[in-house]
């Protein structure tokens, strides 16, 4: 738990009472608990509150179940037809939005990213029911494009009137025979936060797709990549590494993903799971019922990227891989390390506060200690409590109403595809020789002690924490972008990269380097000041004082 | 124009008793415009002599933007004007944004202008108040006179009560008052007695007792109203005093709803129970 060392100039305690005074009292109470100092403890690491609702009134960063569904995780694939069913807004406010990109073009596939599909549900939809008009837009689309998949999404307006899109699907996918349809009840106010939405989308992607096609995929070193987006191009970098060191990734979930890739998943011989939150039950699912065991990498930061090839080549086992992947990490970094030596000077000690994601909060901080800068606070907007503490905490969290709202889908191992990629006693190998299976250990135990720890952070909060604590750099999303420079703060959105990436992978963290040295250097911050403001030309009393 | 809004428990009678009191308004020589709020769409089937009419949501669907008043408004007994907003077939949709979407209809098309020459507009309205469009007629000053029919039977006290909770919160805001209760009578013992004290305890009057009478069914039967089937009738008769005690009426009120306790003490003094 924690450094030893504490980079601490102020008092964790003090900046926690502060971001607290100005709530009611019972709001304070329920907000305490998800803000968390980083104490070292013996061997126990402290709890945090996550995954609870955000008390009614407070401005929250998170986003809705409907858009971590349609917009994140089946959002990036680009031969399946997103369909929504709702009011033209949900579907065009969700529309390309994140930066994830697709190369359908090159490869000479369908590709629907141009588009966005709607229902565009009118009043009378509402009134008298948007079933048929629903069944209209399937059949539109299939006479169109004659896609291999239509996914449709449910927004708020039809959980509240009822319309029963999965039967419509079937219905629909039977009439075709030739294209499968299926429904998301992801509806925007079902759960939390948009984990709901992840959780909705996997669900059916796992149900619907995985297993599903009959083309053998014969590649050597085969894996899955699983959470993993492709932000401003990050699949891509990842892919070019991947395939300089021979290791073919059959399927990406769900950056730059296709139809067929969902489809082979289950022949994957390991799964690699990136984003731990937006899909670690599928990474459980298909090793269950195909018997894929999985680890979790990391390829966000250079060294993340080598440590993680080299657990892949450690799985496969073979000296031709292992070479191959050593000689890979040994041609890319010289160029990382260049880069490295000419910012760090520049970098070294500035400090960082992070709070996106599922994961991002975690992964970039990887980033941030390559340009030997202190990430001094950081949290999830949309994590639950296993991806602060570790996945030990996994049997003891509470099932709670809203977790029960989410289908949770029971499988077992499959009669015919399931196959044990590696026995007993090689997993145990492995995990002897230090490759852990299933393991994450979490936020928590990578942060400094004395640093905060605050989950679903708010704008009320996000702005009093850099008045207090003065980071050099803040790290949000979209929504937290213009308040936080309006402090005088630079601010790097990593839900969308503002206009830059990719980020991961060896060039990824080169464009990195660059682009937080652009940003915490630059002198524009100091001149947030008008010159009247710092010296009055004129200066004058009421004659009353 | 006075702007009237029935409620009360299903099947207590309501769209009878509002089409048997507008005959008796129309024979007065009022100028009524019935609004059916319910999705059925059969609450000015007595006034048009049984003929179906296209709902407003219907025309809607049908035709576009492009509606006429005529469409959907139809002329019925005694010069009045009989509309049926209409809705979604049972178990799909949403009902209660239909009946928001058609009394706005009727609004913009001009239906509650002077020029109409209204003496009154009366919402019928789904027996309960199941969600917010239901309660649209009480909203934003379209409603400003409440009557509630209600009878001696406990759940139509009960739901009486309900109601007069909503009118309670939305008269906060606004123009809406009750205007008393209608027993609708299914001869409980002291059942008169016992809606007098009811309305008593709830600050309001009971503004009629329509007492029961197989001479309602009949003129059902027939697609007429009481006065319309046989005019001479002495129910016809209650339904004329009944419509010349709305036409009179002038206490308006902000109700006090009643706690479950004392309404179920109100059912033993009149002695319900011990039958």
């Amino acid at each position: 738990m924690g450094n030893a060392e504490t980079l601490v100039q102020w008092e964790p305690n003090d900046i926690k009472e502060k971001l607290l005074r100005k709530y009611p009292p019972k709001v304070a109470r329920k907000r305490a608990r998800q803000i968390m100092i980083n104490e070292a403890l013996e061997n126990t690491t402290p709890e945090i509150v996550a995954n609870v609702r955000t008390i009614p009134g407070i401005i929250t960063m998170r986003g809705c179940t409907y858009a971590g569904c349609k917009g994140v995780i089946m959002g990036p694939t680009s031969d399946i037809v997103n369909l929504v069913h709702g009011p033209v807004g949900c579907s065009f406010y969700a529309w390309l939005t994140r930066r994830n990109q697709t190369d359908a073009g090159i490869k000479g596939e369908d590709n629907f990213m141009p588009y966005a599909f709607t229902t565009d549900m009118q009043d009378s939809d509402i009134i008298f029911g948007g079933e048929q008009k629903l069944e209209a837009a399937i059949q539109e689309v299939y006479e169109l494009f004659h896609p291999k998949g239509i996914a449709v999404f449910a927004t708020c307006p039809v959980g509240l009137i009822g319309d029963d899109i999965h039967a419509v699907a079937r219905k629909m996918k039977e009439k075709f025979g030739d294209c499968n349809v299926f429904a998301f009840s992801c509806e925007g106010y079902k759960g939390v936060s948009q984990s709901a939405g992840h959780h909705i989308a996997n669900n059916q992607v796992f149900t619907h797709l995985v297993g599903t096609s009959e083309t053998e995929r014969s590649d050597r070193y085969k894996i899955n990549l699983l959470g993993e987006y492709n932000i401003g191009g990050d699949g891509f970098e990842i892919d070019r590494i991947l395939q300089k060191c021979g290791i073919t990734n059959i399927a990406t979930f769900s950056g730059n993903s296709s139809y067929e890739q969902f489809a082979t998943a289950n022949q994957a011989d390991l799964s690699c799971v990136m984003c731990h939150r937006s899909i670690n039950y599928v990474a459980d699912m298909l090793e269950t019922k195909y018997g894929i065991p999985w680890i979790k990498v990391n390829f966000i930061g250079a060294k993340s990227t080598a440590k993680s090839l080299r657990k892949i080549a450690q799985y496969f086992g073979e000296q031709e891989l292992i070479d191959r992947v050593e000689t890979v990490i040994a041609e890319e970094m010289a160029a990382v390390e260049t880069a490295q030596l000419e910012v760090v000077p520049r970098t070294t000690g500035k400090t960082a506060m992070l709070f996106v994601g599922g994961s991002r909060a975690h992964h970039y901080q990887d980033l941030f200690a390559e340009l030997e800068m202190k990430t001094i606070s950081a949290g999830y907007e949309f994590a639950h409590r296993d991806d602060y503490e570790g996945r030990q905490v996994i049997p003891n969290l509470k099932v709670d109403a809203d977790s029960r709202n989410i289908e949770e889908i029971q499988v077992e191992a499959d009669p015919e595809l399931y196959r044990p990629r590696k026995s007993a006693a090689e997993l145990a190998a492995l995990e002897e020789a230090g490759l852990k299976f299933k393991e994450y250990e979490g936020l928590n135990p990578q942060m400094e002690e004395g640093t905060l720890v605050i989950d679903d952070l708010n704008q009320y909060e996000a702005e009093k924490l850099v008045e207090l604590m003065k980071p050099d750099l803040f790290c949000a999303g979209i929504k937290e972008k213009y308040s936080i420079q309006k402090t005088g703060v630079p601010m790097k959105q990593l839900h969308s990269y503002d206009s830059g990436g990719p980020y991961a992978g060896f060039k990824g963290a080169v464009n990195f380097y660059a682009e937080i040295d652009r940003l915490v250097n630059s002198k524009v911050w100091s001149y947030m000041k008008a010159p009247w403001q710092e010296n009055p030309e004129l200066s004058a009393t009421y004659v009353w004082e | 124009m006075r702007k009237v809004a029935i409620y009360g428990k299903g099947g207590i009678g309501k769209s009878t008793t509002t089409q048997n009191t507008v005959a008796g308004l129309a024979e007065m020589g009022r100028k009524v415009m019935v609004v059916g709020c319910d999705p059925k769409a059969d609450s000015t089937r007595l006034l048009l002599g049984g003929l179906a009419q296209k709902s407003v949501l219907d025309t809607l669907r049908e035709e576009g933007e492009d509606v006429e008043l005529d469409d959907i408004r139809k002329p019925s007994y005694g010069g009045s004007w009989s509309v049926e907003s209409g809705g979604p077939e049972p178990g799909v949709g949403c009902a209660g944004r239909g009946i928001i979407t058609s009394i706005n209809m009727l609004e913009s098309l001009g239906a509650y202008e002077e020029s109409e020459g209204l003496d009154y507009a009366f919402y019928d309205v789904l027996g309960d108040v199941v969600c917010g469009g239901f309660a649209m007629p009480i909203r934003d000053g379209k409603a400003e006179e409440i009557y509630i029919v209600c009878s001696g039977e406990m759940m139509a006290m009960y739901a009486a009560n309900n109601i007069c909770k909503g009118i309670m919160k939305y008269a906060q805001s606004g123009a809406v008052r009750l205007g008393g209760l209608i027993c609708n009578s299914r001869n409980v013992d002291n059942e008169k007695e016992m809606i007098e004290e009811l309305a008593r305890k709830l600050g309001t009057q009971m503004i009629y007792f329509v007492p029961r009478d197989n001479d309602v069914q009949r003129a059902e039967i027939n697609r007429k109203t009481v006065i319309e089937w046989n005019g001479e009738c002495d129910q016809a008769n209650e339904y004329r005093g009944l419509a010349k005690a709305i036409d009179d009426n002038d206490m308006f009120v902000i109700p006090e709803p009643l706690e479950i306790e004392e309404l179920e003490q109100l059912l033993l003094d009149f002695g319900l129970l011990e039958a």
